[in-house]
Parts: C-alpha cells; sequence; structure tokens
C-alpha cells in the first residue's frame, strides 16, 4: 500500500502511522458532555468502502495527513495535510 | 594564544577502515566516507514565516533555495534542504554556524536547533551509488525524481534518515550519532557486493 505524502510524494505504508478515525469530533477538554465523550471514544462508522482517516508520515516528514481510503481495496483516494497553511509545495 | 579545542572523535571509529573492501577485482563502484560537518543544523519557520526563513538562509550561508518541496542546493562546503514543510537542515564543513543564525532568526520567525552533535554524516558516491541507497531505503532514487540537491526524509529498519543529493551519483546520509555505526557496518556490508573504498 502507498500513500502519497502531499510533501514527500509516494511512500511505502510502513513509513505512516495510523492515527485513528477522521471522523471523530473531539469535544472541548471542559465539556461534560457525557454522549459527546462517549461518541468520541467508542463510536465508528467502519463503512466497507470510503473511509476518512488520521495518518502520520512518522517516517519520514513527520506531517499529519487526512486521508481518504477504501476499506475494501485499501485504495488511497486522496491525502492532504491535516492542518492549512502548508497547502502549497506538494510535489506533483 | 590559540583556542585549545577538545579532539573530534568520529562514533565510526573501531568499524572505520580506509582502503579497498569487498568484491573490488572488477573495480570499486562506491566510496563510503564520513564528511565530519562542523555545523548540522534544523531550522523551522512558523506557518507564513516559510519565506522569510528561506531568505535568511540566503542571507547567512549564500545559498538559495529552489523553490518546492524537498529542494535544497550544496555547494560542497555548504549544503542546505527541505525535509519537511518549513523545515530545513543547514550544514556547513566549519563549525559556528548556529551562532551565525542565532541573531537572525528571531522567535517571530522560527526556531534553531543545533544538531551538530546529534548527527552523523555519510557519503556515498560513485557507479553503483544509486544501486546501494536501493537497498536501504524505499523510495525513488533515479535523478528525474530526487534531483541534485534534493533532501529525502525517509527512514531504514524504523531508523530515520535524511539524504542530500550533492551529486549525479552521490548522496549525503544524515542519521542519528547513536545509530551512526551500525548504519555505516550495514553500509559497509551492503556494498561489498559492488567493491568499495574508504576514503
Ligand atoms: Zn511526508
Amino acid at each position: 500500500m502507498l500513500i502519497t505524502c502531499p510533501y514527500c510524494g509516494p511512500r511505502d505504508v510502513i513509513e505512516f502511522t495510523y492515527q485513528g478515525d477522521g471522523n471523530r469530533e473531539r469535544p472541548q477538554p471542559a465539556s461534560q458532555d457525557l454522549d459527546a465523550w462517549n461518541a468520541y471514544v467508542y463510536d465508528r462508522l467502519n463503512p466497507a468502502g470510503d473511509h476518512n482517516e488520521i495518518w502520520q508520515h512518522s517516517g519520514g516528514c513527520r506531517s499529519h495527513l487526512r486521508v481518504v481510503r477504501n476499506t475494501i481495496t485499501h485504495e488511497i483516494l486522496s491525502t492532504e495535510f491535516a492542518r492549512g497553511g502548508h497547502k502549497a509545495g506538494g510535489r506533483s | 594564544m590559540a583556542e585549545q579545542l577538545p579532539d573530534r572523535l568520529s562514533p565510526l571509529e573501531p568499524d572505520y577502515h580506509p582502503g579497498s573492501h569487498g568484491n573490488f577485482e572488477q573495480g570499486v563502484d562506491v566510496i563510503l566516507s564520513e564528511t565530519r560537518p562542523g555545523s548540522i543544523l534544523q531550522l523551522a519557520a512558523w506557518p507564513g514565516e516559510e519565506k522569510r526563513l528561506i531568505e535568511v538562509i540566503r542571507k547567512i550561508t549564500g545559498l538559495a533555495l529552489p523553490d518546492g518541496a524537498g529542494g535544497g542546493i550544496s555547494s560542497g562546503v555548504r549544503a542546505v534542504f527541505g525535509f519537511a514543510p518549513g523545515k530545513f537542515t543547514v550544514v556547513d564543513e566549519a563549525e559556528g554556524l548556529a551562532q551565525a543564525f542565532a541573531g537572525a532568526i528571531t522567535p517571530a520567525i522560527g526556531t534553531l536547533t543545533d544538531l551538530s552533535h546529534g548527527r552523523t554524516a555519510l557519503r556515498i558516491a560513485g557507479p553503483k551509488a544509486e544501486w546501494v541507497m536501493a537497498k536501504f531505503f524505499a523510495i525513488d532514487f533515479a535523478l528525474p525524481a530526487f534531483p541534485l540537491g534534493a533532501g529525502r526524509s525517509t527512514n531504514h529498519h524504523d531508523v530515520f534518515a535524511q539524504i542530500q543529493r550533492s551529486g549525479a551519483d552521490q548522496f549525503d546520509i544524515y542519521v542519528f550519532r547513536s545509530f551512526a555505526r551500525s548504519f555505516w557496518k550495514a553500509l559497509c556490508h551492503a556494498s561489498e557486493e559492488v567493491g568499495y573504498e574508504v576514503q
């Protein structure tokens, strides 16, 4: 499986670390909304198909990435920096 | 009176054996060496401050970074390359580069980390340099994909490495100093089949 890092270009999956489901929304740290915390910790869409994920290029530029991966075919449909501000300059 | 500086020791010392090794009867196809730069720095710009940092690098080192991810340039004495968004490795044969940058990189622009004692710089050169490197790292070493001066962040058996192409058939590899001897021995073993010379 290859993931195309917006900075480094295509790299083997071994260079990346999975950081979890990209659909989760973390409540504010002071939040006492137990349902929101429960959803953040436990609720997953678990789709058979395209899935929003967060990966880190930990064995390369160390950027955090938003990745859309097909959970059936492992096809990587898109990658982008998880944080804005570094959108330009990706290797084509 | 001259300042009394301590001797610089190489972490490779017990396994650094100048001369020809391996299958060199048909010719030496790679030359391995430790370049021992006096300064190895990591510079990082805050988001949006990249252009100002690149301008500071140009002022201090005289090296103009090309545009684009992983772009770099090497003068033989000094070298610079991008290794992550807004982050650059800068190398100088001489010591003291950190002091030269200290006043120029203001807190508004970014940060400076002196890694001169934390990294070891190895050089592999020769017609089979790409071949040997490709056995270590799962990246494309062909010239069109990895242009002259460009830098790459990658790893070897989970150990982080930075690589700059400093010649058409020459690469400089920056590894953690504590892992340098282990990596050096592996590099020597991998070079045996093509014949190598340690300089
Ligand atoms: Zn990357």
